[in-house]
């Protein structure tokens, strides 16, 4: 098994330029940006992919193809009426749709999202400043992402309980089963490609599968994967995990009685660790964007796809109950976790 | 065949096919062995295609099932009673109806109201026609007796209005002069069947 070690790693990252406070503003500034939009347009995909598995034709009517509707909704959401409910704990009620589309950014601080690159000397200001893939390249880059997004749990788990509405407890009270129930899973599946790279860092997981296809780490840990997948499914409040807003049991769960931007900000949290997730998922295990040359292209098609994955395991699956959730995070795919991280570890030693 | 079999109520005596659904596990081990014949068993996948398939034959192999309703509409039957059309004669152009008010004494809602006078060359003339869809309940009587085919129902099936009774006059549903050649002859409710011909018997003179 290959293991890239410490010195591999710093020739290759010895070349980049230094990284300044102003690229990190600006890094900071493209990812909300960008990241915001994605995630708006990424409910009019999720419309439109859902739409064509049910032989529908979504959105349309809107722009060309229903492309505004994006628009449409961004000027209802911000204009409906912002409503607090009476028995409501009104303080919480108000910070808890900010912990999760906060926390959602904060995750994608430390994961790379678009190559980076140099502004043009001619641009007034801010010519020259070397603009970084990451915005902070923490040593422990991995381990900050995964924590940032558990803690984004707190949006759903404050937010049902301070509504003073059933349905936002039951919410909330799946919200702390699913947490108890993936977060090990989560961990331990990505534990053991730690192992084999030596670093908590992406770009270190990038550079060890630089070289095609063959490198990636999918090969070596396809179990790892596909846990990581499901307990990823499970992070972002996917079908087939779902449970924190079903309508047709709990009516929206945790969000039942949010509206306008409030709600609004939980589904961009939502949609922004969708694409965390996919980010993770695809620099870990399929190369990230580590091809000369067109890395930007195959990191985009990668993420691309972890998110139509998303989208089209929700038209097909029905979802599982609770305890069906723990049942399956306790008892089966934990010890498959451990398992392979045990492999893994004598693998590794011999 | 006798009512006998519907009036059977013991259900589950008739011949009902029953299914093989076999027993649920009960001991761990057998549990297990059916968690992992269902893992492994790939039904997830088949979930996956059938979802895949179906976007594939919705945009590529135009079986897409969207009508996009108030652009296209969907065929409805010849026999749907919907606001009403006063046809014209092809040849002349000029209206059939020809102000005889068989539609207006068996309308039972009292929706239709009429009046004729003579014209100059002494021809009964419509001056007045109005139905009130307010209260019309498109029983399709008026178009089952007219004797002329003037009166038939038409295909435009949204009746929602502004005003709470709408009246229509007889130049609104009479057929536009310059469409006297899209004018569709009329095969639904009241319309001359189409073996009418053979059910003609010769009128007998003894009366």
């Amino acid at each position: 098994m290959e293991i890239v070690t410490f010195t591999e790693v710093e020739t290759f990252v010895q070349h980049i330029p230094e990284v300044t406070a102003a690229g990190v503003i600006i890094k900071a500034i493209i990812i909300l940006a960008v990241i915001s939009a994605i995630a708006g347009f990424g409910t009019y995909i999720e419309r439109k992919v859902l739409a064509f598995m049910q032989r529908r034709l979504g959105p349309m009517h809107v722009g060309p193809y229903g492309l505004l509707q994006l628009v449409a909704d961004g000027v209802k959401l911000f204009t409906k009426e912002d409503i607090v409910p009476q028995n409501a704990n009104s303080l919480v009620f108000k910070i808890a749709p900010s912990i999760t589309a906060a926390t959602a950014f904060i995750a994608l601080a430390a994961v790379p999202v678009f190559p980076d690159f140099t502004i043009p000397h001619w641009v007034p200001l801010l010519g020259g400043v070397f603009v970084p893939s990451i915005a902070a390249d923490l040593n422990i880059g991995i381990l900050f992402v995964l924590g940032m997004m558990a803690a984004g749990l707190y949006g759903p788990l404050l937010a049902g309980m301070a509504q003073a509405n059933k349905w936002g407890i039951i919410g909330a009270a799946r919200t702390a089963i699913q947490f108890l129930s993936y977060e090990v899973v989560t961990g331990l599946s990505i534990l053991a490609p730690i192992m084999l790279v030596g670093s908590l860092s992406f770009v270190d997981f990038n550079a060890a599968q630089a070289g095609g296809i063959s490198h990636w780490l999918i090969w070596q840990q396809p179990v790892a994967f596909v846990l990581f997948l499901i307990a990823g499914f499970a992070e972002t409040n996917r079908t087939p995990f779902d449970l924190l807003e079903h309508e047709a049991e709990v009516v929206s769960g945790y969000a039942t009685e949010y509206s306008g931007m409030r709600w609004g900000m939980f589904f961009i949290g939502e949609y922004a660790n969708m694409i965390t997730i996919s980010i993770i998922a695809a620099v870990v295990f399929l190369g990230g964007y580590s091809e000369a040359g067109i890395g930007w292209l195959t990191i985009i098609l990668k993420v691309g796809f972890f998110f139509f994955l998303m989208l089209w395991v929700r038209a097909s699956w029905p979802h599982i109950r609770p305890d069906q959730l723990m049942w399956l995070c306790w008892k089966v795919l934990m010890p498959i976790a451990v398992i392979n991280v045990v492999i893994t570890g004598i693998v590794m030693m011999v | 065949m006798g009512l006998e079999q519907f009036k059977n109520r013991n259900v589950g005596t008739q011949n009902y096919k029953m299914l093989n659904l076999g027993q649920s596990p009960e001991k761990g081990l057998d549990k297990f062995k059916q968690v992992v014949n269902r893992t492994f068993k790939g039904e997830l996948f088949v979930g996956l295609w059938v979802t895949m398939r179906e976007m594939i034959n919705a945009l590529f192999r135009d079986n897409m099932h969207t009508v996009k309703y108030p652009f296209e509409k969907l065929p409805i039957s010849p026999r749907y009673r919907a606001i009403h059309d006063m046809l014209r004669l092809l040849e002349s152009g000029h209206y059939r109806c020809i102000g005889c008010g068989l539609c207006e004494k068996i309308c039972i809602s009292n929706c239709i109201t009429m009046d004729t006078r003579y014209d100059e060359n002494q021809r009964k003339e419509v001056s007045e026609y109005t139905i009130n869809f307010g209260r019309c309940i498109f029983c399709g009587y008026c178009a089952e007796v007219c004797p002329e085919l003037a009166i038939v129902h038409g295909p435009r099936y949204e009746t929602a209005s502004e005003q709470r009774a709408s009246f229509s006059l007889f130049e609104d549903m009479l057929t536009p002069i310059d469409k006297l050649n899209l004018q569709q002859e009329y095969d639904g409710f009241g319309a001359v069947s189409p073996n009418a011909d053979e059910n003609i018997k010769k009128t007998p003179l003894a009366y």
